[in-house]
């Protein structure tokens, strides 16, 4: 097991944000994270970088315990892509890539000109190396999602944890964003992602975890998991699952699908 | 690469103006009787042993101590205000925000009420500026929630009890001798600064912008938020605190040697960033160089402008606020 929480609790004691979550990660798997807002996910995120100090249970990073990890090792196996943010700053793209070669740096160590390949490499790689020299605060949000994943890569992690990658994204960064998630999951890159699109899940996820208040509701490949009636639990709608082939699966919600149904006919 | 260009462009310039500050005061020297000084004093020529003497009086005792002193103090308040607004992912913060020259302020006023003493002045400045960020950090561990806002917070409430203090301090001081002087060292001034306190203090104050240049890196990481640092294998509250700790030292000794001087920890940072953009590992240095050469000139105009010395403080100020006015236009670019 890569990445494996044991029972996790966290929160105020008025107001617990996670209550007692197990689950685990293997190496290669690609890992979606659905629920409502405010259920837990981004809180869940951050406890499996070992962000927080837990109140009770622990979560293991290849069979030891995250907390007793030191901060710049685990930042060479374990990377973060946030949401996307507004930078207060007007960094340039390469040098907010070059972020991710700190955790191999010592304290006195400026960069060499193989930390730039490095960072250059990774831009390439997502085809955004024409990005190189704008600043940061002038790019698209889709462009910014793919530069915090090209500083993810230039950390040489190969865990990546990514809160809700496709957010603000348009129709075809959105699809450019997962197809790039298949071919680094092809590679060996693990990935744990929460989204707001089931349809995502049903695309490219290897297993799915549903979170409600806290606690998990269900976890498994997404054929199992990804149901009408634990869409129905986890958002409060019906929702149906359609099969268009053998082993392709789309959500119609009931409501809009019937509506249509009838202005077409 | 091009911005690299910068930092040897500003040392040029800071040599220039030190040595043009040399020349100008009451008593008129050319730049040709510096050169004939210093060839004289490294015994490659003679000179009348009358002229040399005065010529070591004003150079060395009056004019370079003050020029040392006014470099001194621009890099400290400029590095460190940089820093915190890198650190505090805030533009407009200065290095007054955690309380130190709120306390400083406060301890100065009250070692001139309780002693005549010079030494109790400056010890009083420099122990109550960090008696003041010490109290900052205090609050803001109290408290859970997002680190930043807490310090900030902790800041205010400790910046303000220091206020009062030094307005209970001014309250009691004696009218007719104390109240001035206190109103007096508030406005900031360098016409004290004397070259043996600006020799002790230059070490702590050089080392403790070098200090914070070395760390101009995770300026830049801490800028993209606690997670993200974290998550990039930094050690936020140790680096954070230790920064804190050396803007803290810089800026509690500048009012050790000059009082309170506003705006500059504010301004400079935004001019640095509009030449060379918002990298700290370049825009620390930058920083550093042109708020030495600004509070050089500053105090030049400040000690000619008029007969009377105004005093550096006011001037700061005053130039501050059109050239804040001035930068925002284009530095909002950088930073929106």
């Amino acid at each position: 097991m890569l990445l494996v929480a044991e029972n996790i609790s966290f929160g105020f004691p008025e107001k617990p944000v996670l209550r007692d979550v197990s689950l685990s990660v293997r190496r290669g798997e690609i890992i979606s994270l659905l629920g409502p807002n405010g259920s837990g996910k981004t809180t869940l995120l951050k406890t499996l970088l070992g962000l927080y100090r837990l109140d009770k249970g622990q979560v293991l990073f290849e069979g030891r315990a995250i907390s007793s990890l030191h901060r710049m090792a685990l930042a060479r196996s374990i990377a973060y892509v946030p949401q996307i943010h507004r930078a207060s700053f007007a960094y340039s793209v390469i040098d907010v890539v070059l972020m991710g070669r700190i955790p191999h740096k010592t304290f006195f160590s400026r960069f060499s000109p193989r930390d730039m390949e490095i960072a250059e490499a990774a831009l390439d790689k997502l085809s955004i190396l024409h990005l190189r020299d704008r600043p940061y605060t002038r790019i698209s949000g889709g462009e910014r999602q793919l530069t915090l994943i090209a500083r993810a890569m230039t950390q040489g992690a190969h865990t990546f944890i990514m809160d809700e990658p496709a957010n603000g994204l348009d129709y075809g960064n959105q699809i450019k964003l997962l197809e790039g998630l298949i071919d680094l999951c092809d590679e060996g890159y693990t990935f744990i992602k929460s989204t707001h699109f089931p349809d995502h899940a049903l695309w490219v996820a290897d297993r799915v975890i549903m979170l409600k208040e806290g606690r998990i509701i269900a976890d498994g490949p997404p054929d199992d998991v990804i149901t009408s009636e634990n869409l129905f639990e986890l958002y409060g709608r019906e929702v149906d699952i359609h099969s268009l082939r053998e082993s392709f699966k789309v959500c119609i919600p009931r409501k809009i699908g019937k509506c249509r149904c009838l202005h077409t006919h | 690469m091009k911005k690299n260009i910068w930092i040897p462009c500003l040392v040029f310039l800071l040599v220039f103006i030190i040595l043009l500050s040399l020349t100008l005061g009451k008593y008129e020297i050319t730049l040709g009787e510096i050169f004939e000084y210093l060839a004289a004093a490294s015994g490659a020529s003679s000179m009348d042993e009358g002229k040399y003497a005065l010529l070591s009086n004003i150079l060395l005792d009056i004019r370079l101590p003050r020029i040392i002193a006014a470099a001194l103090i621009g890099s400290a308040l400029s590095v460190s205000g940089a820093a915190f607004q890198a650190m505090f992912i805030n533009p407009l913060v200065s290095p007054g925000l955690l309380g130190v020259l709120a306390g400083a302020s406060f301890g100065a006023a009250l070692g001139m009420i309780v002693s005549n003493s010079w030494f109790a002045v400056q010890s009083g400045a420099f122990i109550c500026g960090f008696l003041a960020v010490l109290i900052a950090v205090g609050i803001a561990r109290i408290y859970h929630g997002d680190r930043l806002l807490m310090l900030i917070l902790g800041g205010i409430i400790s910046g303000a009890l220091f206020t009062s203090l030094l307005s209970i301090v001014k309250y009691v001081a004696d009218p007719y001798n104390q109240l001035p002087a206190i109103v007096y060292w508030l406005m900031g001034g360098l016409s004290l600064a004397d070259g043996k306190t600006v020799l002790y203090v230059s070490f702590p104050i050089c080392a403790g912008i070098l200090c914070l240049l070395l760390f101009s890196r995770f300026l830049n990481i801490l800028s993209m938020g606690d997670d993200e640092a974290k998550s990039l294998g930094i050690n936020v509250t140790r680096i954070r605190m230790a920064l804190i700790f050396f803007a803290t030292l810089i800026s509690a000794l500048t009012v050790v040697i000059g009082g309170l001087i506003s705006w500059v920890g504010l301004i400079i940072p935004h001019v640095a960033r509009m030449l060379v953009g918002p990298d700290n590992r370049i825009l620390m240095p930058v920083a550093a160089l042109i708020g030495a050469v600004y509070l050089i000139a500053v105090d030049d105009l400040a000690r000619l402008l008029f007969t009377v010395e105004i005093p550096l403080g006011i001037v700061t100020s005053l130039m501050g606020i059109p050239f804040f006015i001035l930068v925002l236009k284009n530095a909002r670019k950088g930073w929106a």
